[in-house]
């Protein structure tokens, strides 16, 4: 309802002609309509004449309102989902003109995700904090970033004397480069204190966020003991050319005004056995991802080589995302 | 029925009064569409219109939350003596407690409401249609209480003002036990609003085990003396009789609490500045600042300043037993508590972020008109319960169809009983 665009956006063209070619989406959608949504419908057009209601107006008011009625991801059965994600690819269309691909790819059997951060070989150069941003279409606006790579002078690993807002030639002599993101722990404090399950654990470990059920309480970010939830202060702005139309449910697709978001390790690249952005983009190779539960893969190759380390242990939120050196 | 000329005669009530009456609701009201105006705007725009941050991700909204908390706990104070104890100076002023814990529900619900960013989707949270997750999340634990609590709090005193109303005794079974649960609920909801804060490891400043104790002892200080300050309005505007004795007993309940309180910070203190551990980084920030950030130093340190002075004052006996002296020192004190539990521990926690990132926090226009504007709404609230409840009290409103008029009383007093003063040896009966 309040992504209801007042004025014809430059996508609106496409997609009336797209409106014409596929009636039958209104049509299905019209049958199912229940006496509340007709209700719901009414009074969200009542504040405009009639007449001035086009057939769009009424469609997208209409999925707005279903969306707005729709249950908590996690238990949705498959067909709630599949519905779900057509309006929203249908509302991506309306809205913005653009033709988004929203998969609800599960957890594939046998894969829990782990990383690990080369500490010797990371030498600041922020990549992966470029690729992230484009990769899970992040508020270009506020410029939301869910990685933070610290600047620390040799000899300690203090994050208090850290400087992760550094603007000057990298590598800086003397020093050495540490990232962060969310380090989906095993047993992650985010989880326990959401009131209204909006937030969980998936199987293969990934901590995600139904963005539609955060009520945007944000005890969540407060719960975060490595800083990596971010909230939509404001409507996050990507522009259209530099969406990525390649989306997730619980990923990158897109936010709205007041609900908490984070770092998926890439959902919708991860289950497809692709490597999340961050760690493709590092010019370096500081960054290795993989199947913790695989022997032969090379996270477990430096789990088991290298002397390895994680950030605030003595929390017992138990990250899956390691440090080492070389 | 009763009801509907209760509910008409409680309206009217509510809107006639003294021309001082109209203009002081009229001055709220003035506010609180003040603090509509601020909300619509950032319902518009998003919380990025209030001076929150990805850093410091909770700010005035939910400092004024766990006050309230403890204003509406602490409301419970009167209700205890006066129900557990029969302490018959108390009976008359439980009402008034009430409606001081309803009104700070109220503003407590308000606040939640406020901060959140989505709150269309505020129905997530009921149980059957949505999902509360409960007992894992403080956050619904809190939802619970509270509203659990409010509902306590309407029903206790709707049930005695309406047999007055029908000119009958309430009887002391039917509400009794109510009254009991109601005092343990009390402490109840603040405690689990201090665990809410204290069982996050991610926030050392909040992490610690006094955390709970001290929510109670703060709000026992600030809710009697807010209460000692509305009886003494409520004996110079209205005819309610206020016993001298609950406001002398009242003044010694914030008395204790307030040295209490004091001794808790003075611990919370030490164990925070004595070995500087990472522990004590935020307690620093928030007293002496870091690193060129010190927005909350001259904050902190008047709330402090502020309350030892009321606390001293207050331990003088001449002084707490001098009206002119007890009011001033118990607005202090409400000030200075608000201040120290409020922002003084609420913004901290962020300061500096888990990963030590510093990031100030200033609350813009906006959050101020809508925390006026919540404030507003609260003393609205409580100033037409307080205006409903007197003349029903006095005996001067009373159902047209009530069988036998009499003058009802909470607890009757028993008039040929002494009174005596807080320092004297209670006498045993």
């Amino acid at each position: 309802m309040m992504d209801a665009p007042d004025r014809p956006s430059p996508g609106s063209v496409p997609a009336e002609g797209s409106l014409l070619a596929k009636p039958v989406d209104r049509r299905r959608a019209l049958t199912v309509l229940a006496g509340a949504a007709v209700a719901g419908v009414q009074a969200l057009s009542a504040c405009r004449p009639a007449s001035a209601v086009t057939d769009e107006e009424r469609e997208v008011k209409l999925l707005a309102w279903r969306e707005y009625i729709k249950g908590n991801y996690r238990y949705m059965t498959e067909a709630e989902r599949a519905e779900t994600i057509a309006r929203l690819e249908r509302q991506a269309m309306l809205q913005r003109g653009s033709a988004v691909t929203i998969q609800s790819t599960g957890a594939q059997p046998g894969v829990v995700f782990g990383y690990a951060f080369n500490i010797s070989k990371c030498k600041g150069f922020r990549s992966c904090v470029e690729a992230c941003i484009n990769e899970n279409n992040l508020d270009r606006n506020a410029d939301t970033q869910y990685i933070r790579i610290f600047e620390i002078e040799d000899g300690v690993v203090d994050l208090d004397h850290a400087d992760a807002s550094f603007q000057h030639e990298v590598p800086a002599e003397g020093h050495f480069y540490l990232g962060t993101q969310c380090f989906q722990c095993a047993d992650p404090p985010c989880v326990k204190v959401c009131p209204v399950g909006a937030t969980w654990q998936e199987p293969d470990g990934i901590t995600v966020i139904d963005y539609d059920w955060c009520i945007g309480c944000r005890y969540c970010m407060a719960a975060c003991p490595y800083w990596a939830r971010r909230f939509n202060w404001s409507a996050p702005e990507v522009p259209v050319p530099e969406l990525n139309t390649n989306q997730h449910y619980l990923g990158n697709r897109a936010r709205k005004t007041g609900v908490v978001e984070k770092c998926t390790f890439c959902i919708h690249r991860t289950r497809q056995g692709r490597l999340p952005a961050c760690a493709e983009a590092c010019p370096t190779g500081a960054r290795v991802f993989g199947n913790l539960l695989d022997p032969d893969s090379e996270i477990r190759w430096v789990l088991e080589h290298k002397r390895v380390f994680r950030l605030k242990e003595d929390l017992k939120t138990e990250p899956r995302f390691w440090y080492f050196s070389d | 029925m009763h009801l509907k000329p209760f509910l008409t005669s409680a309206l009217r009530s509510a809107t006639s009064g003294g021309a001082r009456y109209h203009v002081w609701m009229g001055l709220l009201t003035l506010v609180m569409l003040a603090g509509a105006w601020a909300y619509s705007i950032q319902l518009r725009f998003g919380l990025g219109v209030t001076g929150l941050s990805d850093h410091v991700s909770w700010g005035l909204y939910i400092s004024n939350f766990t006050f309230l908390v403890g204003l509406a706990a602490a409301a419970m104070m009167l209700v205890l003596p006066a129900y557990v104890f029969d302490d018959v100076d108390f009976g008359r002023a439980v009402l008034i407690a009430e409606g001081v814990a309803v009104a700070a529900l109220v503003m407590c619900l308000l606040f939640v409401i406020v901060d959140i960013g989505n709150p269309l989707a505020a129905w997530h949270l009921t149980p059957g249609i949505g999902y509360l997750n409960w007992p894992r999340s403080l956050l619904a634990w809190d939802v619970l209480v509270l509203n659990g609590y409010l509902a306590l709090n309407l029903a206790i005193p709707f049930y005695i003002l309406y047999s007055h109303y029908r000119g009958a005794r309430p009887e002391r079974k039917k509400y009794l036990p109510w009254m009991y649960i109601a005092v343990m609920w009390a402490v109840s909801i603040h405690l689990v609003t201090a665990f809410l804060l204290a069982g996050l490891p991610a926030r050392p400043y909040w992490n610690t085990a006094l955390l709970g104790p001290r929510f109670l002892a703060s709000a026992f200080t600030a809710g009697p003396a807010f209460v000692i300050v509305l009886l003494w309005v409520i004996r110079r505007e209205t005819r309610f009789p206020v016993a001298e004795g609950a406001i002398r007993k009242l003044a010694v309940i914030t008395t204790v609490a307030a040295q209490i309180n004091l001794v808790m910070l003075l611990s919370e203190l030490f164990y925070k500045f004595y070995s500087p551990t990472h522990h004590g980084i935020n307690a620093r920030y928030l007293f002496f600042g870091l690193e060129g950030h010190h927005a909350l130093v001259p904050w902190i340190w008047t709330a402090i300043a502020l309350n030892v002075v009321a606390t001293a004052g207050l331990m003088i006996h001449p002084l707490r037993r001098n009206i002119r002296w007890l009011i001033p020192a118990c607005v202090v004190l409400f000030v200075s508590i608000w201040i120290e539990k409020g922002i003084g521990l609420v913004i901290p926690g962020f300061v500096p972020s888990p990963l030590g990132e510093i990031v100030e926090y200033v609350p813009t226009l906006v959050e101020l008109g809508v925390t006026a504007g919540v404030w507003a709404t609260g003393l609205f609230v409580l100033t037409a319960l307080v205006k409903v409840a007197i003349p029903i009290e006095l005996g001067e409103v009373r159902s047209p169809l009530a069988q036998e008029p009499q003058p009802a009383r909470v607890i009757r007093p028993r008039a040929a009983r002494p009174r005596y003063d807080d320092d004297r040896p209670v006498r045993i009966r």
